[in-house]
């Protein structure tokens, strides 16, 4: 079966984009033929930083060709109708269809319209132009005087099609004036004359000999091992860097791997702000000093060419780029040590940290204040949580974080031990910020602890007090990330931090002072105004995860007149919490109906014990206990929603103990009242297993009931109290969840 | 290659001027118009209307000069070896971009004896964007040894029009690229005028007192009441020269307009240097000067350079 090769040759392309340009040329190209009826074997794409190529194994030499008959009018059917059918069928004359016989319909035309499948170079001559006029680069361009858009100057194109054995066929076509044909070029300096190219692994070869490695992965492979190989020989270690191997792989077409020193002075420098300055600037690896630890005073570079000299031009050229950018690192890093953080921190009250959210040093101010209301709570000291919250962003104004902002915090950690200040303030420089993503470390030391939550909370509520929340993708300034952030820390250290208190302490100096002289009730009523805020909203975003539809009753939380700002923001960051923390769970296996079930109930503001109440509750529901009562759960729910429904009444408990005439009610009432009592009891000392084991109780009598007791009675108060009792089984499983949320 | 038949004072890499004077050679033979520097304070090459107002419209056009740059803020008092608030660009513009502007490129390159088997040249990803004059393009920065020598670059789009044809633009930072040949570690100690002993002139002879002096000028002194009156009063000349030039489908001054736009530009740039501007002033003032560069470029589309048929 013969075989597709494309190659597009074009001036060099930006190694963030190759991978994923060779990605979507193959899908691209192989979508189209498939969908034109031409399968394949298989495709590999292949990217270069001057071409993107694909090879696409096993393609049939032509389509299948087709045969469709299409019914038309009856014989004798109004002109139109015939001439209709020529147009739509292809037929020059009424002659060239058959004639058909039906019992219903009597004689009517047949078309029979015949495709020859196309040859399959007809085809790739048809796709390839238009995929290539509409490739979706992240950013492309125009050049000379043409209308074609690429991600740089295209400038050739090979498509051949062939089998192994015979010579393969050139497909022609033509893109804006570049006529496809068989002729590539090799390595830009090092084989710079025209190639005449067969099929893939004469492309390969020859490209090989001209001092071009086609293969991404090769040229990865290829650096990684001479990398190592030359560390090795010296004996260092490469410091891997897997993103920086992905670029370095885009830059080069023939890598040549050399080993550049610097001078033993610069090691006086951070290794983290020496690999940096390398790695940033010079795209160069840095290497480790296994019997210290620490960097060695050598880097990796790689080279696109293996030149005349065996590389001691290109070696001196980088060393002398590498020693001007360290003079400049060590300049900063001295620098930058003449002058306390303490001395610093004036200059953030000009710097405008937002808008609308006023400058860094207010801000400093209000984590510095947040931070040491978090202290006590998560066992830290709150004197040194403040110092360490004054001082957390005080390298921003470092030439080192200035010149390289991912620095920043390890660089505060730096200067604070050269300062001498404890160990607790300056770890807390470089963990207040994290976690940063899902596989970075959650700080666990007390210090770092309350200034990472003062620090994201207070971004949290800043931007919902101005509006600014993260919508669809967009999420310009993280506060999902800063949501999980606050989620993690609280749940790895098994933190017990109701965050409402925290999220309305957080407000109170974004929304001002001044707003709480002008409205002194609000300190007052801002607790419990939250609290009801944070429930309402709360089962709304819970009946709105649960697919509920829009018309289901969904309260909107209460407008109270002047109502504070401060309520309503908290509220509506905890459910971005919620949300988060679905998210989260769900992420770790945990079912979401259960967090709806547990969200669901008033006040949930303390994740840790949102969690752990859930896993109790998949406990149970996993237990033989837990699915039978379920079961008489929705037996009584369903009883009790038809009745209501019939009434257009509630019937709200407690049921009436006179009114309890059979002795399996009188059980049941009994049941509910003691497994009420116990299952608040055991909420309140938050043990959840043993709630969900006093519900358990509940089981047998609810069973006993349903077999024994005829709930709609022929005595309309027998009836009604039998509602009410079923009520309390209702009520008795809300002191654990909306039993009504949850699935399956 | 350089030229063997050039005498020692005038090779590329042994002098400053003789580094200038072969890319304007090279690029003269490629058919460019060669200019003088723009009479005015800009901060790049970019905006010499050789540059900034001739790569619109359909004209096609070849232009190559030195332009002396004006960054205030990258003053360092004479005190860093790599760092100027003044400091000499080479500026290629060809229109429409030629098939084979990279390969020109690099015959520039090898004609100032930088020799592309034993140097390992690189075209790195780097987009360029001027906020003020409102242009960007795609391109890359030129690499030799892991040092930027050269910002190459095809114009998409200037003063908010696309660029049909497109320009490619060739931006070379001479000192840097000087310090690399002639193999010098700070740009004080550049040979300025390829001779030796008593008759060798230093790039230090020449500026680095002038350096010093902007720094102060630059940093302390500058009078920023003056500058603010400046910029007002080349904002509101800007305006005036174009309503004044307007003459409907024509315009007739759309390039004293755009000496006004070039002086905002600098005057704004040494407010910033001086720490008058706050951070959203910043973006408001960038935003003015870009609105001036638009309205010029829309009045140069008017004029006969421009491509405007009469």
């Amino acid at each position: 079966m013969p075989d597709l090769l494309l190659e597009l040759f074009s001036e060099e392309i930006p190694a963030r984009m190759q991978a994923q340009a060779a990605d979507t040329l193959r899908k691209l190209v192989t979508d189209a033929l498939v969908e034109r009826g031409l399968l394949y074997e298989g495709a590999k794409a292949f990217v270069t930083p001057r071409r993107l190529a694909l090879a696409v194994h096993g393609l049939p030499g032509r389509q299948a060709d087709s045969r469709e008959e299409r019914k038309g009018p009856r014989v004798g059917a109004p002109d139109g109708a015939i001439q209709g059918f020529l147009k739509a069928s292809g037929l020059a004359s009424i002659d060239q269809a058959k004639i058909e016989s039906d019992p219903k319909k009597g004689e009517f035309y047949v078309a029979v319209i015949e495709r020859p499948g196309k040859a399959t170079t007809q085809v790739i001559a048809d796709i390839v132009p238009e995929i290539i006029r509409a490739f979706p680069w992240p950013k492309s361009m125009r050049w000379g005087t043409g209308t074609l858009r690429w991600v740089r100057p295209l400038h050739a194109i090979v498509c051949t099609f062939g089998t192994d054995v015979e010579d393969p066929e050139v497909v022609r076509f033509e893109v804006e004036g570049i006529v496809s044909g068989d002729v590539t070029r090799g390595h830009r300096f090092l084989a710079p004359e025209p190639i005449r190219v067969r099929r893939l692994e004469d492309w390969m070869a020859k490209l090989e000999a001209a001092k071009v490695v086609a293969d991404r992965d090769r040229r990865k492979a290829i650096i990684l091992n001479d990398a190592k190989d030359l560390a090795l020989v010296h004996g260092l270690e490469l410091v891997e860097d897997e993103a920086l191997l992905d670029e370095v792989a885009g830059l080069v077409e023939w890598p040549v791997t050399l080993m550049g020193t610097f001078e033993e002075r610069f090691l006086d420098i951070p290794d983290e702000v020496i690999r940096a300055t390398i790695r940033a600037n010079q795209k160069c690896f840095v290497l480790r000093d296994p019997r210290t630890g620490r960097l060695a005073n050598r880097f990796v570079l790689i080279s696109n060419i293996a030149a005349t000299d065996g590389g001691a031009a290109i070696v001196a050229g980088n060393e002398r780029v590498i020693r001007a950018r360290l003079s400049d690192a060590k300049f900063f890093w001295d620098t930058d040590r003449r002058t306390p953080m303490a001395d610093r921190l004036g200059k953030f009250d000009q710097i405008t940290f937002h808008e609308k959210l006023g400058s860094q040093g207010a801000r400093i101010n209000r984590i510095v204040a947040l931070a040491r209301e978090i202290a006590p709570l998560v066992g830290a000291d709150p004197e040194l949580a403040g110092q360490a919250a004054r001082l957390a962003k005080a390298d921003l104004l470092t030439e080192v974080v200035g010149e390289f902002p991912e620095l920043q915090g390890l660089m505060g950690r730096y200067y604070a031990r050269h300062e001498n200040l404890p160990a607790e303030v300056a770890a807390a420089s470089e963990e207040h910020y994290k976690p940063q993503g899902p596989s970075d470390r959650v700080p666990t030391a007390p210090v770092s602890i309350a200034v990472a939550l003062a620090d994201k909370l207070d971004t949290l509520v800043g931007f919902w007090a101005i509006d600014e929340k993260p919508t669809g993708s967009k999420d310009p300034y993280a506060l999902r990330r800063a949501a999980l952030g606050v989620i993690r820390i609280i749940l790895d250290n098994n933190l017990r931090l109701p965050l409402r208190p925290l999220l309305v302490s957080a407000t109170r100096p974004i929304l001002g002072e001044e707003h709480y002289e002008t409205h002194p009730q609000d300190v007052s009523r801002l607790e419990s105004l939250a609290d009801k805020v944070v429930s309402d909203i709360l089962q709304g975003l819970a009946k709105r995860l649960a697919n509920l539809p829009a018309d289901a009753d969904v309260e909107s939380p209460e407008r109270i007149e002047g109502l504070t700002i401060s309520g309503d923001l908290a509220a509506d960051l905890m459910s971005f919490f919620a949300d988060r923390l679905k998210v989260h769970l769900r992420d770790r296996g945990a079912r979401h109906d259960l967090v709806d079930a547990v969200f669901a109930l008033p006040g949930q503001d303390d994740l840790l014990l949102v969690v752990r109440r859930v896993e109790a509750l998949a406990a149970f529901l996993d237990s033989e206990d837990g699915r039978i009562l379920l079961a008489g759960y929705r037996r009584a729910v369903n009883i009790l929603r038809i009745e209501e429904k019939k009434d257009g009444l509630i019937f709200a408990g407690p049921a009436e103990a006179k009114l309890l005439k059979e002795p399996a009610e009188e059980h049941l009432a009994a049941a509910i009242e003691t497994v009420k009592r116990q299952v608040a009891d055991a909420v309140g000392r938050e043990d959840y297993a043993a709630a969900m084991g006093s519900l358990s109780h509940l089981r047998g009598p609810v069973d006993a009931f349903f077999d024994a007791v005829t709930v709609n009675a022929p005595e309309p108060a027998l009836r009604v109290n039998r509602l009410k009792l079923l009520d309390e089984i209702r009520s008795a499983t809300r002191g654990i969840a909306d039993f009504d949320r949850i699935e399956g | 290659m350089i030229d063997p038949a050039l005498p020692p004072h005038m090779r590329p890499d042994r002098s400053f001027q003789g580094l200038l004077l072969t890319l304007q050679a090279f690029w003269a033979g490629q058919g460019c118009v060669v200019l003088q520097p723009y009479d005015m304070e800009v901060g790049a090459g970019t905006f010499h209307p050789a540059t900034t107002l001739r790569a619109l419209g359909p004209r096609h056009w070849k232009a190559a000069y030195v332009q002396p740059s004006r960054r205030p803020k990258d003053g360092r008092y004479g005190e860093n070896p790599n760092r100027l608030q003044h400091y000499y660009q080479f500026q290629v513009i060809l229109k429409p971009s030629p098939a084979n502007l990279q390969e020109l490129y690099l015959q520039s390159l090898d004609a100032i004896g930088i020799d592309t088997r034993l140097h390992d040249v690189r075209f790195v990803e780097d987009d360029w964007e001027s906020p003020t004059l409102g242009a960007w393009g795609l391109g890359w920065e030129c690499w030799c040894d892991g040092m930027e020598v050269s910002q190459f670059t095809y114009f998409q789009q200037v003063a908010g029009f696309e660029c049909s044809p497109v320009s490619g633009e060739l931006t070379y930072g001479l000192e840097r690229l000087a310090m690399y040949v002639q193999g010098v570690e700070n740009v004080y100690d550049l040979n300025f005028n390829g001779r030796d002993g008593a008759e060798k002139v230093t790039y230090g002879d020449v500026f680095l007192q002038a350096e010093k002096e902007y720094s102060r000028h630059n940093f302390e002194h500058a009078d920023t009441d003056m500058l603010l009156e400046q910029f007002r009063m080349a904002e509101s000349a800007c305006a005036k020269y174009l309503a004044a030039g307007d003459a409907g489908e024509r315009h007739l001054m759309a390039q004293p307009a755009y000496d006004q736009c070039i002086k905002a530009s600098h005057v704004f740039n040494l407010l910033d240097a001086r720490g008058v501007i706050s951070v959203t002033e910043r973006q408001s003032y960038i935003l003015r000067v870009r609105e001036l560069a638009k309205a010029c470029g829309a009045a140069w589309l008017k004029t006969e350079a421009g491509g405007a048929t009469a």
